[in-house]
């Protein structure tokens, strides 16, 4: 029990270490830049006692869930051998995982308003709704597809950058061919699709496959697949502007 | 108090709804597909309650203390009782009248990122994976930069109004011509990286400067300008997770190749 106090508490240390850069940058720049009162001290106070707590939780549900979850999945397949399953898992935890991640549903619904506004689409709320479902839609079948790749390429071993390079000349490529309207926003899907609970899950799947399959190092071939998860959403939402 | 029981409540609702999907893709693929009951259940459950309960109370914190005064700190760093244009005729828009809103942004991104959840989470494994040689901190250290220097560079680009594919594709080619040079190992943790750095933290406070901005420039759109901190903030920690492989390698192979100056 002691011990687990002690983890508990040395971690607890350690996200106060990391939130401290935060406070620092705001306190400096209110008070000597600024140069006004920080206002509201005592929620701030009781605020920042929830965000070291929360911080501690999760990093210690991280080592005793998320991980361990991704790591057996990623094991349990590799044993069973089913490539299909495997592709079928990859592609849901994509897609279902992103489909409602509320930072997409408000980078979509920003995206309709710009695209109503340029007339691309009628300014009524039912073609803007549309339009910003769709738009979910196609991300998210992009990280489901993004998942899919990176882990196929896991199994196979195939290098990354052989895929990721590519991506990159297909984004630049299709940044000439998109409105211009379209193009800021889909640069910054790429950012937006990876949530706190996805990463680590994902994280782990791709590291755990790699060190369950034979021939594959889980440094070089087990990360990539956030990577993946970034650049398809780019191409996806280009090419959604490009067809509407 | 009756605020914050409010927000905590609601704050836990999201957090469910969006750990749902996740949960049950995985209770499916694990019952029906492998058909294996999961080992260590209960550790399970109680992680799972730990991360919901501990992502609740961290957006909580954040929203209660930091995400209001860092958006109205955006505001009034770039508003003009602040700024003071130049009077001077001669140039409409001058590039320095926003150096405190260059030092904030890569301040601000440089702190944020330092605290941000996945980030953290890969570092630990990324850590665990190399067997320490990779440092978790100093990883985060290196995407913190890059997502600093990505930030100060992306509100100088919404300032000068340069076009932001210019900036994507030069970026692309460093990276492009790095990973030729990087040691093979690192390539696939600084891609990941790249995509990590944005999430629950530094996306509001980001955004929150990027419009904030783009709607006191004369001239810049809000709707259009606005965007495109997140992509300089996803792609230039990849550039700095490259240049930190290198330079470690590098390190490794002076040390190695004159092995007298370990006297001194």
């Amino acid at each position: 029990m002691f011990k687990v106090k002690n983890k508990f508490f040395r971690q607890l240390i350690d996200s106060v270490k990391d939130l401290i850069p935060i406070f620092a940058v705001i306190f400096v720049f209110q008070i000597f830049i600024l140069r006004q009162p920080i206002p509201d001290l005592g929620d701030i106070a009781i605020g920042t006692v929830f965000v070291v707590l929360g911080l501690t939780l999760f990093i210690q549900g991280l080592e005793k869930s998320l991980f361990p979850i991704g790591d057996n999945m990623a094991y349990a397949f590799a044993k069973k051998g089913s490539l299909f399953w495997l592709m079928a898992f990859a592609f849901s935890l994509g897609f279902g995982t992103t489909v409602a991640e509320p930072a997409l549903i408000a980078v979509a619904n920003e995206a309709a308003r710009i695209a109503a506004e340029g007339g691309m689409i009628d300014l009524s709320d039912a073609a803007k709704t549309s339009y910003a479902l769709g738009l979910r839609y196609t991300v998210a079948v992009s990280v489901g597809f993004a998942i899919l790749l990176g882990v196929l390429r896991i199994i196979r071993g195939w290098p990354l950058h052989y895929l990721i390079i590519p991506g990159y000349i297909g984004v630049v490529v299709m940044t000439f061919f998109a409105p211009d309207t379209i193009v800021g926003i889909a640069y910054d899907s790429g950012g937006v699709t990876t949530g706190t609970v996805t990463v680590p899950l994902v994280t782990a799947l791709g590291v755990g496959l790699a060190s369950a399959i034979q021939g594959r190092n889980p440094m070089t071939d087990g990360f990539g697949l956030i990577a993946f998860a970034s650049l398809t959403p780019m191409m996806f939402v280009m090419l959604y502007g490009i067809l509407i | 108090m009756s605020s914050w029981l409010n927000e905590i409540s609601s704050v836990l609702l999201s957090t469910l709804r969006d750990i749902a999907p996740i949960l049950s893709i995985i209770i499916f693929f694990q019952l029906a597909i492998i058909r294996r009951p999961f080992s260590h259940l209960k550790n399970l459950i109680i992680g799972m309650i730990y991360v919901i309960i501990g992502i609740t109370f961290f957006l909580v914190g954040l929203d209660k203390a930091l995400f209001p005064l860092g958006a109205m700190m955006a505001e009034q760093l770039t508003s003009d009782s602040f700024i003071q244009p130049s009077t001077d005729q001669s140039i409409s828009i001058a590039w320095r009248d926003y150096i405190w809103v260059y030092v904030f942004g890569a301040c601000i991104g440089f702190a944020t990122t330092l605290a941000e959840p996945s980030l953290i989470a890969v570092a630990i494994k990324a850590q665990q994976i190399s067997a320490g040689a990779i440092r978790a901190w100093y990883l985060r250290l290196a995407v913190s930069a890059g997502v600093s220097f990505g930030i100060a560079l992306g509100t100088y680009r919404i300032v000068s109004g340069t076009e932001l594919y210019l900036f994507i594709i030069a970026g692309y080619i460093v990276v492009i011509i790095q990973t030729m040079f990087a040691p093979k190992l690192i390539i696939g943790l600084a891609y990941d990286s790249g995509g990590v750095t944005t999430s629950t933290v530094t996306v509001p406070l980001v955004t929150a400067l990027g419009i904030g901005l783009a709607s006191s420039i004369p001239g810049r759109n809000p709707l259009l300008d606005g965007f495109g901190l997140i992509a300089f903030a996803s792609l230039f920690p990849i550039i700095a997770v490259l240049a930190y492989a290198q330079l470690t390698e590098w390190l490794a192979h002076r040390t190695q190749q004159n092995p007298p100056d370990k006297g001194d």
